[in-house]
Formats: C-alpha cells, structure tokens, sequence
C-alpha cells in the first residue's frame, strides 16, 4: 500500500463565512492523486460546506464568503481568471440525493460532453455514453433501455446514473457528498465497490457520516468538528492511533 | 320595503334564539331532567325553523315580484291587443307604466319638469295602469312586513313548543347545517349546468331560424340583412343564410388571439426566467408586484388605450412608411391584448420553474454547464408541463376577451388573415347583437347565445387540455 | 478556450434578452400609468366665467315662502337666460346663442341649488363663479388647439375672442370639479359625475358579496372538512375549476337567459348584475377558502376531537376561525376582479344612460367600468378627461382593495 503521493490539490486557511455566521474555520487539507480521502465528523461540522468550495458550488449561494488558497495543480481555482465552468469540468461532484435529470438515461451522460463540446459527432458521443456507463458498473443494466427516463431507475442504480453522468466529461478529481445515504446497504456495497475501481483512475473526496464506511473505503480521512479540521492522515492511523482526544471521542462514539 | 322585511326576519330569528335556548334551561329547571343536548342548540334549532321558511318565501316573491306586478297591471280590459304584443313590446309598456306609477300620485307642485312631460306623453289606459299599480305597489309593501313580522313570531312560537327535555337539538341542527353546506357546494354545479342550459336552450331556437351547417361553414356576417319580409312569411331565409356566418369571427378571433400570443408569450416567458433564475431577492419583490399590477387593470381600461392611443399610433407608423392601416386594426386590439396577458404566462411560468427542485440545477451546475444552459437544458424541459399549461390558458383567455375587442377592433366582419385589417371577434359580435332591442324570437338576438355557446365549448376544451397536459407530463417525470 | 468563451457570450446574451423583457413588461406598466394620469387629472379641475347674478324675483317662478320641493321642481331656464344677456349686454340674437352656448347648458341647476339652499337670495344680486361649457373648458386647459382654422374648431373666432375679453378682466378661473364626484352622469361633459355610477357598483358589489361569501365559504368547507372523495366530489372539483376559467361574456349570458329570460328578473339593476358578478365570483372564493382551510394543520384538529367534541364543533369553533383570514383575502382579491368587469354589466343591461343616482338594489343603474366604456365611446372631447377620471378611480379602488387584502393576510394570518 505504498502510495505515489502526488499532490492533486492542495486547501490552505480556509475560511467560509454565511452572512455573519462563520461555517469554517482556518482548515487545511491535502489530495493526493488516485487515492480515496474521506471527511467524517458529527452533522453539522462543516464537511459538506467544505467539499462544495472544492468546486466552488457555494459561489450559487448569495451570502457565502469563502477565503484560503485552493490549489488545483499548483493554479488557484479562486483566481479572477479562472472560468468556473471550466473548473467543474475538472471537478466532478455526486449529490447527496440521487438527482438525475428528468430526461433519458442516454441524455443524462450525454448532457456534460454536449455543453462541453467534447464529442463531434453522433458516433463518438455514442461512445463516449456506453465507455462511461460501463465504468459506472451500469451498462450492462440498461444497456437494452437507454432511452427510457432516469427516473424510472432504482435510487442505486440512479446514483450510479449520477457517477457516470460526472465522469463522462473525465474530470480529475470526483467530490462525493454523502453519496450512499439515501440508498439500502445493496446499493451502499455496489457503490463502494465501484469506488475502489475508479480511484485508479480518479481522484475521491467523499464526505461521509459513516465512520466505518470512511474506514472500508478511504485512504486518508480528516476529522471535522464544529467548522475546524481537528486531524488528518492515513485512514487506519485515525482509526487505530488517533492523535488528537476530540478524534478519539468521535471514533470511540463518545460524541456524535 | 322589501330589504327591510328581510332585516325584520333576521331580527325576529336572532331574538327567539334567546328564547328558544332560555326555555330550553328552563325546563331543565322546571322538570329536574338534563337535556340531551347544550342549550345553544336549542337557540339554534328555534333559528333554523324561523329563518328557512322565511327566507325562501322572500326569495320568491322577491324573484317573481315584477311578474306579479305585470300579472295585475297587463289586463286585456286596459290593453286590449295586449295578446299580440311581443315580450320585448309588454316589456317596454310594462317599464313606462312602473315609471308613470312613481309619479303619478304626485301633487301637482311636485312634479319637475321632467315628470309632467312623462304624464303628457301618457296615454289613458297607461295613466289607469299605473294608478293601479302605484296601489298595488303600496299594499304589497305594507302586506311584504306583516307577512315578515307575523311568520317569523308564529315559527318562532311553534319552535318553542316543540322544545322538550326529550328533544335532542343537536343532531338535527347538525344535519341542516350539513344539508346547508352541502347544498352550497352543489350550487356551483347549478351554474355550470345554468351556463350550458341558458346557451343551450337558446341557442337551439337560434338554429331554428339558421341552418347549423349554414352557419358554421358559412363566410359572410350581416346581421343587419337578418329582417322580416312581412307578418306572416317570416324572416327572408336566403337572407338569413348569408346573414350568419361563422367563419370571419373566427378567423378573425384567432387572429387577434395569435397577435395578442406573439406578444405575450415571450416577454412573459423571459420575464419569468429572469425573475425566477437571475433577479436578485430585491428586484424579484419589486417587479413581480409591478408586472402582477397589469393582471389586475380592467380591460375596460386597455380597450381605452388600444382605441385611444394605440391604434392611430400603428396607423400613422404604417401610413408613414406606405402601408395600408385601418383605424380599427387587429393589430392594435392584439397588441394590448398581449400586454394584458403577459403577467398570466409570466405569473404562472415563473411559479412553475421555481417550483423545479433545486437538486437538478446543482447536478447540472456541476457539471460545468452555464445558467444559460441548465436553464435551457435542464430547467424549463423539467418545468415544461406546467409552461405549456399557462400557454393554454393564456389562449383560452385571449380568446374570451370582450372589451379590449369591443372597443378597439372593429364591427364589421372581416374575413382575412392581414393583422393591419380590421377585423371582428366572437365576443364582439355578442356584445353588438344584443344592443338595442332584445327580443327573444329575433334570431339577430338569438345568435348570441349560439356564439356563447361556442365559445363556452371552445374555452372549455382548451382548459381541460390545459389541466390534462399538465397531469399527464407530471406523472412522466415524478 | 474559445468554446467556453462562445458559450459565456451566450451566456450574457440569454441573461440581457430575460432582463429587456422584464423591462419591458415593467415599461408598460409604467406608460400606462402615465397616461392615465396626465388625461385624467385634468377632469379634477372645472372652467368658471365669473359673472353677476341677479336673482330676479319677477322672472323665479317661486318665492322665498315656498317650499324646497316646490323650489327644485321649478324651472329656471329663463333666469338663465336672463342672467347672460345682463353680463353680456347688446347682443343680437345670432350672438346671444353664441355667448350662451359659452355658458354649460346646466346652468340653471347651479342656480336652483343655490335657491334652495338659501331662498332669501331671491332680489338680491351677487357674483357667481358659472361652470363653462365643456368645449370652453377644453380651449382653457388646452386640450383644443387655438391656431387651426375657424371651421376645425368647436369654438368659432367671435367667442374666442369674448373668452379674451373675460379673461383680460380676470373672469376666468379655474375650481376644483366636486361635481365630478356628486353628479350622476350627464350629456354634458362639464356636468357629468360618477357617482350614479359609483353607487351602481357599490350595489351590484354587496349582492355578489352577500351571496358569494356565504355560498363559498359553505361550500369549501364541505368539500374538504365534509367530504369523503368520490365520484361525485370529483366532479364538483372539475366543475369548479373550469368555472373558474370562463370568460366572463358567458356569464353575462347566464344572466341574460336565465335570469333575465326564465326568472323574469328586471333589466339594467343592480341585483342582477350582482348576482351576475356572485357568480362569477364564487369559483375564486371557494379555491381560496379551501387553501386557506387545507393549511390549517390536522394536529388542531384531532387535538378538538381528543376533547370530545363532534366533526361540526371543531369544523366550526376550531378550523373555521383559523382560516378566516385566508378566505377574507381570497374574497376581497375576487370582489376587486369583479369590480372592474364589464361584459357582464353589458350583458344584463346595466349600462344605459342613467341620469339618475339609483336609490337601491332594484334601481336601474350602470356601473363604474360599463360608464368608463360609455364615456369613451362619446364623441365629445370633454368626456376624454372623465374616461381617465373615471378610470384612475376605478383603479384606486382596486390598489385600495388588494392593499386591504394584503394587509389583512399579513396581520391576521397565523403562519404554522
């Protein structure tokens, strides 16, 4: 388990504010390439707030101030030149609750590589949908009723609609919020299995309230607790030799 | 006279609630046995006998007053060809004698100028008619408040002789008042049935005079040719074949009805986008009201303007640059029409796009899209249903419109699909054909009721269509 | 990147075009509001030729012992007369018509009010601020242009130039028009007021609320406190709402047939266009009581049935109480709709000439938005300037009516 850690992306005094509210407060987390990194902590902490800054979706809400350094490959995705679309392109995000389009389970993939131009013509676009499915663990599901509606789909087998629909653009980084929380723990194991198979070609923030999940599946994890990171490293020194008491507290079910 | 009858039985039912409801106590006292329900009850019930007697018998003699009235006043002695008049003539009589009532009675010294020229303008028998009825008028006054002072005491009496220990108020209090409510609801089904009766029924004699397929199909409408030759043959029907024909109110119906959508529907749909997607919290609590303000000015008031303003406006812009334009254009009519329906559509859009969940533009968002594209992509297919729906409904309402088209289109029938013509609707030929006499065995009456009952049919689809497209689009995406 | 920057490009594109329509929807607004104004500001005010007044006793049929009635019989054409040729003296009568004509027709019942408020003025003489006909009032304010030639005009060169003359030794003024809000409609534009057709409203307006509030609020509360669903209830619910869409000339031919036709009800009163209007109304009514009573949360209502009492009590004493402000607002919301309805008006005949200010219910009687059509469609000009009046009222009651229903949401509904 020896990692090649190279750095994908790197946060430094983060700080989130909603309107007077202050939601984070001074974290600082390294990714690092193909490798899984959980964020655990109570309800409330900060975790999803976090992740969404990692592909700046907070700039939708109005009163929400982010400040820090946010390092993609060495470039700050806050900087006044950076096109937000382009950054989420590069950075994928899985919701917390399946949420597929209202259209075909074709359309839905298709949806990304058309806005971003990615594919020239029918044929390759074509491609492009049956490649990404199968990465997704989908294709052999559906592959007979691609143009029937996405919601007519299991909430397993749409959540890994959702996964295929944000690495059909082939972005280097995929944010998962909570991604197994709606679903029955079938579903939850099919899709921590195909965790596993996309690391080695992506890189995983996953935002987790489940510790064992964050210990089954992730390679670093970080502790959050009440808008600050109380401790980060590789997930099976958090969970055996957790270096900060508060860590302790939560991994032993002191709080919760 | 008559309110104040009314106001007697409201009166009289609220005091014999008290005693219905004391003797109710009282017998409690009395006989040392509880009653089986609460004393209000008993009030209740003492009400519930007065008032439902006593208000049905107002309402009828309210509703048939004035045939009672023409009953008494209309004899062959007075009038003696009085059999041969036609309803709108008994009528005419009818009005001029209840007005002669009104002053006949009158001592000389008050009677204004006005009035001595009615008496003057009088014929004998008219004079005696309203004598007559001005006596009439007076002891059907005085007969109106006894009978609505005696009624009510006498019910009220026998209610509370029939209050007993034994008697359990309260379930049949709570049965009337469930028939009551019950009954409430079932009027709207009354007047949906009243609406399709009335049309119905009328319209039917309409198409006695005029062959239905003469009509429909027909292209060429002259009311005024509609006369009768003489008493006994009738109405010429060659005249009348060409006299009522459909098909140049339609057109001219969907003509100003597509001027009017072509205005309405983009600026109402964009304007519902950007309030609901782009505009801030204040300028979204701002403009919404302002933009709301045109749903709620009368049409009245955009016929003034279309009339007033609009239509030279169009006229001198088309003559300056060598159109053709008529004074009395579709166009004008159309385009106020669409500024009076763009805060339906944008009102009804923007309620159905807000109402996509969030959760979908996130998805879309990160992905990469713009909030051009998730909106183009993404929200208003999700929204479409209910878009759709309020376009439906916009139609159906430019279609119904009367006083925008009455005042600024034109009344002459027009067959053509030119927007700088003039050009007339379906309402505003109903209007048109019953201004003036309104005489029921006149198919130039008549004919309105037909054109009512088309146009009843024609909205009624489009609102089912309306309610139906957006169920069945609903159950598609949920 | 240039697929990106072609896609940002339409981007802002797509945002602009949302913007302008918005706009532009707000800029109709605004225009029309405008131009209602400016027309209609000027029916507030009224023209007046100062002149002496000579109650002549031998030309006034009464006395000062008669009575008031007899007084505001009388009529006092010839004191009229009398009063222009004693302000404008040696005039031939080809001339005398014209300075007349400069004086609104109705002067005479300017000089009966005054007689018989204070019947003592008779033998005195006094100077009198006399309304000007309307096309005076036009030239005054401006509205009819001076510099066209004689034929164009209403206002022939010789009484122009009487109109300087006046106005050099300051006899024309300008008052504020009460007569606007105190008359009954009128052939003379100068005259003509809007409270006959005010009053029309207000009737027509009671009798759609005292059937159309009862009969709703009734009616919702059995379809969703009483009710089991079903075929039946389904069917009303349809009818409702497609009633609710009809245009209103329909109704106005409901109450033309039925009404009118089959009741035998009178023609051009208040009562039936109210009921006309009641039913217009009653769709609205009902779907705003039911929403208002679906809000009320079902915890109140089985805490009431916990304690014992019957469906009826906690619909009554409990859930109705609670929604009442919700369904006065739908109420208020739809009385506002059906004020400014005309077709319906049309249809059952209320809008004739009616001079007189109806007395009651069963009075003939136009109301406001059908006087508002019959001003527009007069040729006179004068009668523009009341159209817009006419209007700016309407539609101050309607701000009035829907501020009132809105403040009454605000203040009175529990938010849960």
């Amino acid at each position: 388990m020896v990692e090649n850690d190279t750095l994908a992306l790197k946060t430094n005094n983060v700080y989130v504010h909603y309107g007077s509210k202050m939601a984070i407060n001074n974290v600082a987390v390294d990714f690092h390439k193909n490798q899984v990194t959980s964020l655990i902590g109570p309800s409330g902490c900060g975790k999803s707030t976090f992740l969404r800054c990692l592909n700046r979706m907070n700039d939708v809400i109005d009163i929400c101030k982010v400040q820090g350094e946010f390092h993609l490959n060495g470039i700050d995705i806050y900087g006044p030149e950076i096109q937000v679309e382009n950054l989420r392109k590069q950075v994928g995000m899985v919701f917390q609750k399946p949420n597929p389009f209202p259209k075909t389970i074709y359309e839905n993939v298709a949806y990304g590589p058309k806005i971003h131009g990615i594919a020239s013509t029918k044929t390759e676009l074509d491609d492009i949908v049956k490649d990404t499915l199968n990465r997704a663990g989908l294709y052999s599901e559906v592959k007979d009723r691609l143009d029937d509606i996405a919601t007519g789909l299991s909430g397993g087998q749409q959540q890994r609609l959702c996964i295929a629909r944000a690495i059909a653009i082939k972005p280097e980084i995929i944010l998962m919020d909570e991604p197994c929380s709606a679903l029955d723990p079938i579903a939850t194991a099919v899709i921590e299995e195909l965790i596993n198979e996309l690391k080695e070609n992506y890189t995983i923030v996953i935002v987790t309230h489940s510790m064992q999940q964050a210990a089954r599946i992730s390679d670093k994890t970080a502790y959050f607790h009440l808008g600050e990171m109380i401790e980060f490293g590789v997930t099976s020194n958090i969970f055996t030799n957790p270096k900060h008491e508060m860590t302790e507290a939560y991994i032993s079910g002191r709080i919760g | 006279m008559v309110y104040v009858s009314l106001l007697l039985v409201f009166l009289l039912s609220y005091f014999f609630y008290f005693i219905g409801k004391k003797r109710a106590l009282n017998l409690t006292i009395q006989q040392k046995q509880t009653l089986t329900a609460l004393p209000d009850y008993y009030g209740y019930y003492t009400v519930i006998i007065i008032l439902i007697p006593a208000i049905l018998i107002w309402f009828f003699l309210l509703i048939f007053k004035s045939n009672f009235q023409e009953i008494f006043v209309m004899s062959p002695l007075l009038f003696p060809d009085i059999e041969m008049w036609s309803a709108s003539k008994t009528g005419l009589i009818m009005n001029k004698v209840t007005n002669l009532s009104h002053v006949v009675n009158l001592p000389e010294i008050d009677l204004s100028v006005g009035d001595k020229s009615i008496l003057k303008m009088a014929s004998e028998s008219e004079l005696i008619a309203a004598k007559n009825l001005a006596g009439f008028d007076k002891i059907y006054g005085w007969a109106n408040i006894t009978l609505f002072i005696i009624l009510p005491v006498l019910l009220g009496f026998i209610a509370t002789r029939m209050i007993s220990t034994k008697l359990n108020a309260q379930p049949i209090v709570e049965r009337v008042i469930s028939y009551v409510i019950k009954g409430s609801s079932y009027i709207a089904i009354l007047i949906t049935f009243g609406i399709f009766f009335s049309l119905i029924f009328e319209a039917i004699n309409f198409f006695r005079y005029v062959n239905f397929i003469d009509f429909f199909f027909n292209t060429s409408w002259n009311p005024n040719r509609a006369f009768v030759i003489n008493a006994t043959e009738g109405f010429d029907q060659e005249a009348l074949k060409d006299a009522f024909g459909f098909v140049p109110l339609l057109t001219g119906t969907i003509l100003i009805a597509t001027v009017a959508m072509i205005v309405a529907i983009p600026l109402g749909l964009l304007t519902a986008i950007y309030l609901a997607e782009y505009a801030s919290t204040r300028v979204r609590n701002i403009a919404k009201p302002i933009i709301e303000i045109l749903a709620g000015i009368p049409t009245v008031v955009y016929g003034f303007f279309a009339a007033l303003s609009l239509a030279p406006f169009i006229k001198d812009v088309g003559e300056s640059v060598g159109l053709p334009v008529s004074a009395e254009s579709a166009l004008a009519a159309g385009l106020a029409m669409g500024v009076m329906i763009i805060p339906f559509v944008s009102s009804l859009s923007d309620d159905v796009i807000k109402a996509v969940p969030n959760s979908l533009r996130d998805g879309a968002y990160a992905l990469g899209a713009t909030k051009s594209e998730t909106i183009k992509k993404v929200v208003l297919p999700a929204a479409l249903a209910g878009i759709m729906g309020s376009f439906l409904l916009a139609i159906s309402r430019a279609i119904g419109e009367t006083m925008i088209v009455v005042m600024a289109a034109s009344l002459r029938a027009n067959l053509t699909f030119n927007p700088l013509e003039p050009a007339t609707t379906i309402t505003t030929q109903i209007v048109t054909s019953l201004i003036g006499d309104v005489e029921f065995d006149n198919p130039k009456t008549l004919v309105a009721f037909a054109l009512g009952l088309t146009l009843f049919i024609m909205t009624l689809i489009l609102n089912v269509a309306a309610i139906l497209i957006v169920k069945k689009y609903r159950e598609k995406y949920d | 990147m240039t697929d990106l920057s072609k896609r940002l490009a339409a981007e802002k594109r797509f945002k602009y075009i949302a913007m302008f329509a918005m706009c532009l929807s707000l800029f109709f607004v605004v225009i029309l509001m405008l131009k209602i104004f400016t027309t209609g500001s000027g029916a507030f005010i009224r023209t007046t030729i100062e002149a002496s007044v000579y109650f002549d006793p031998n030309t006034i049929e009464v006395t000062n012992e008669s009575s008031i009635k007899a007084i505001k019989k009388t009529s006092y054409v010839n004191l009229a007369d009398q009063i222009v040729k004693d302000n404008h003296p040696n005039l031939n009568d080809e001339k005398f018509i014209l300075v007349r004509e400069m004086y609104t027709r109705k002067f005479d019942f300017q000089l009966r009010d005054y007689i018989a408020n204070d019947p003592n003025i008779i033998g005195k003489t006094i100077l009198m601020d006399i309304t000007a006909s309307s096309d005076l009032d036009q030239i005054v304010k401006g509205n009819y242009p001076r510099d066209v030639p004689e034929a164009q005009r209403k206002i022939n060169d010789y009484q122009l130039s009487v109109l300087d003359s006046l106005d050099a030794d300051g006899k024309i003024s300008s008052t504020f028009n009460l007569w606007f809000f105190t008359n009954g409609d009128s052939r003379d534009p100068e005259t003509a007021g809007i409270l006959g057709a005010l009053m029309g409203s207000f009737y027509a307006l009671l009798i759609c609320f005292s059937f159309a509030f009862p009969v709703g609020l009734l009616a919702s509360i059995y379809l969703e406190e009483f009710v089991r669903p079903g075929k039946l209830t389904d069917f009303i619910e349809v009818n409702i709402n497609n009633l609710a869409a009809v245009p209103s000339i329909v109704y106005g031919l409901l109450g033309l047939g039925m009404l009118i036709g089959v009741f035998g009800m009178p023609y051009q009163v208040p009562l039936v266009g109210g009921l006309v209007l009641g039913f217009m109304t009653l769709p609205t009514i009902i779907i705003a009581s039911r929403a208002s009573l679906r809000s009320v949360p079902p915890s109140i209502r089985e805490a009431a049935l916990a304690v014992g009492a019957t469906k009826t009590q906690t619909v009554f004493h409990h859930v109705i109480p609670l929604s009442l402000p919700g369904s006065l607002t739908g109420t208020i919301i739809g009385m506002a709709q059906a004020l400014g309805e005309t077709a319906p008006l049309l249809m059952v005949g209320m809008v004739a000439f009616v001079m007189d200010i109806p007395g009651g219910a069963l009075d003939p009687a136009t109301g406001l938005p059908s006087q508002i059509y019959l001003w527009s469609e007069s040729a006179e000009r004068g009668f523009l300037e009341k159209t817009s009046a006419g209007i700016m009222l309407l539609l101050g009651f309607l701000i009035t009516m829907n501020t009132i229903a809105v403040i009454i949401r605000r203040k009175l509904e529990v938010k849960w």
